[in-house]
């Protein structure tokens, strides 16, 4: 198992004149709708406990208020905790003065965000430079890096031209070139392509997970659409009215559900196109290779559904990209899982 | 008894209030015999600034300065139709002997211009920092621009004598107000995602005003600018009462001798002055956001 990354730990946030009375209240288990009534304060999030894996894409997700946006604010201190404590590399990022924290920014994190928030007055290349121009370094190098990613994402010939005059979708290559070029080990994506239209949200998202192959950062990503979320994510955390519901693997959430919200939420899934075939294998057990068919670990049951129904094999054994065989699938299982 | 007092509002009697006026002169009098001297210094570097521009402007050869003019007026503006209105504007003004007075406006209008921007805009950015300074200045700028000029005049006028500082001086508080507000407007306007953009990457709060806020207010600011110009001229003529040469002195003695095309001529000359530098400094304005314009790809 790789390293803890990130690591949150009983984190509060209260909105309102006096949070820290507040926050006894909610501790003693008032509740959200009362919280607001009777002492005027907002819930924001209520002891959420998340760890988040070095060089893997945690999604957090939910509905709009549920606390998401502020909860991604937590990990950077753009929003300061009411209680709790977030760590990075070991590091409490909520005990950093304000020196120590801008480095922690300008050098671990990196951010997209909804509406990209690009410099409007800056061109396409200035604002990708920004992070390093804040850092301070030379002009030829932040040049040459930043070019590189502009380059990367797929907007080469429009260095010169303003935020402006560009497409939505091209504005958010921007900020992710922005991001990217910072070259943090964190990435922290605030819906970063809720805003976007559909096609382009998924060539995006396209964008993002071939980045990810080659550059295995930690990315803790925001979405309200569940099946960006089982797309992307590593792993999930459902968030509803600032309380973690659910936190795993995206099969696990959608083979079982553990709260009534979250099953509302992924009842119309088409598992086929979610689930992949490492998800659901057994491990290995002297199965017969006699007409068993074999499938990639990363393969969605979709992309080998209709093989299955046409070859009619025993079982399925799933490899990996090396080649090695690591568990089997029988073809009851199977069905049980697409009949859910 | 009840109806004297109804209908006659109960004031302070003659005494007393003689006495506060008088108290009040005098130890306004008191303060500027005291102090005078030393006020005055402070000013000396600007009055030699003031004094060097204007005989720049007034004893270099005519044809060099009006050269010097439509160069800065077609760089600024980039418009050859407001380059060309200029240059016919600048050789009427010659022709009818207005050449001199026009000198020393200009050169007063541009020192104070500086010093309002010198001034203004670092108290601007404070009002935009700090809401204890914006709820000190925002009173003051209201007083500043409602109070009749005449009245501030007075108090300059004891103090300082009559003269160019003054006049300048009265200029620049009647002129300053709209670049301290727009400034102030402009930056508070920045679009704060853009704010928390630059949050998250670590800026600190010094490249946020550098590197965002001031440039994104940029516009706002030169609106600010061009205000202050329009408002400095507007205060020529009052400030000629007080001993400021320029275009402002013939029109007052045009009012006190119903020289009514003397003061029809000067008059001209302050507006023809006002709209050059009003569409230069809105072209160069508009110039600055070029981001905004232009079609998407």
């Amino acid at each position: 198992m790789s390293e803890i990354k990130i690591q949150i730990k009983n984190l509060y946030k209260i909105f309102g004149k006096n949070p820290k009375s507040a926050l006894v209240q909610v501790k003693d288990g008032i509740n959200k709708d009362e919280l607001l009534e009777k002492h005027n304060h907002v819930l924001g999030l209520k002891d959420i406990n998340l760890d988040i894996k070095e060089k893997s894409i945690q999604v957090v997700m939910g509905l709009s208020g549920s606390g998401k946006s502020t909860l991604i604010r937590h990990i950077n201190r753009l929003i300061e905790p009411t209680d709790g404590s977030v760590v990075v590399d070991g590091e409490d990022v909520l005990k950093m003065n304000d020196e120590n924290l801008r480095n922690f920014r300008r050098t671990k994190t990196a951010m997209v965000f909804q509406r990209f928030a690009l410099l409007p007055h800056k061109t396409v290349l200035e604002n990708t430079m920004f992070g390093l121009h804040i850092q301070n370094i030379d002009e030829k190098e932040a040049n040459t890096r930043a070019r590189r990613w502009i380059d990367r994402v797929g907007l080469s010939g429009y260095e010169e031209k303003y935020p402006q005059h560009l497409s939505g979708g091209m504005q958010q290559r921007v900020g992710l070139a922005r991001a990217l070029t910072n070259d943090g080990e964190i990435l922290l994506m605030d819906e970063a392509f809720s805003a976007l239209d559909p096609l382009i949200r998924k060539d995006m998202q396209d964008i993002l997970l071939e980045l990810q192959d080659e550059l295995h950062k930690t990315v803790v990503f925001i979405t309200h659409d569940l099946d960006e979320a089982l797309k992307i994510g590593d792993r999930i955390a459902i968030l509803k009215d600032g309380i973690m519901d659910q936190e795993g693997i995206p099969a696990d959430i959608l083979l079982s559900p553990k709260t009534q919200y979250v099953k509302d939420f992924v009842e119309d899934v088409n598992r086929a196109r979610v689930i992949k075939a490492k998800h659901i294998m057994s491990e290995l057990n002297g199965q017969d290779r006699d007409n068993a068919m074999f499938v990639d670990q990363d393969d969605f049951i979709d992309r080998f559904i209709d093989k299955v129904i046409s070859d009619k094999p025993n079982c399925l054994i799933v490899k990996n990209k090396n080649n090695d065989e690591i568990g089997y699938l029988s073809t009851k299982r199977l069905s049980e899982i697409l009949k859910r | 008894m009840e109806k004297l007092f109804l209908s006659e509002f109960p004031e302070l009697s003659r005494e007393t209030l003689r006495f506060i006026k008088k108290g009040f002169d005098t130890s306004y009098r008191a303060f500027s015999r005291e102090y005078g001297d030393t006020i005055e210094a402070v000013f000396d570097p600007v009055l030699y600034f003031l004094v060097w521009f204007e005989k720049l402007l007034q004893n270099s050869p005519w044809p060099f300065v009006l050269i010097c003019f439509l160069a800065i007026i077609y760089f600024g503006s980039r418009k050859i139709s407001v380059t060309i209105g200029s240059l016919f504007a600048f050789l009427l003004i010659g022709i009818f002997g207005m050449w001199e007075d026009t000198m020393s406006t200009v050169s007063i209008i541009g020192v104070c211009t500086l010093l309002s921007i010198g001034i203004g805009i670092p108290v601007g950015v404070l009002m935009a920092k700090s809401e204890r300074a914006q709820r000190i200045c925002t009173p003051i700028l209201d007083v500043m621009q409602t109070m009749p000029s005449f009245v501030y005049l007075i108090p300059v006028v004891m103090l300082l004598g009559i003269g160019k500082i003054p006049g300048l001086l009265a200029v620049v508080i009647y002129a300053i107000p709209p670049i301290i507000r727009l400034t102030n407007l402009g930056i508070r306007e920045v679009d704060s995602e853009v704010l928390e953009a630059a949050d998250a990457f670590g800026a600190n709060p010094r490249q946020k005003l550098f590197q965002i806020q001031l440039p994104l207010a940029l516009p706002t600011i030169f609106a600010g600018i061009n205000q202050t110009i329009m408002m400095a001229l507007a205060m020529v003529v009052i400030a000629s009462m007080i001993g400021v040469k320029g275009l402002g002195q013939p029109v007052l003695k045009a009012i006190t001798n119903q020289y009514f095309a003397m003061g029809l001529f000067n008059g001209l000359a302050i507006v023809a002055l006002a709209i050059i530098f009003d569409r230069v400094s809105q072209s160069f304005g508009h110039r600055i956001q070029q981001h905004r314009s232009g079609a998407r790809e």
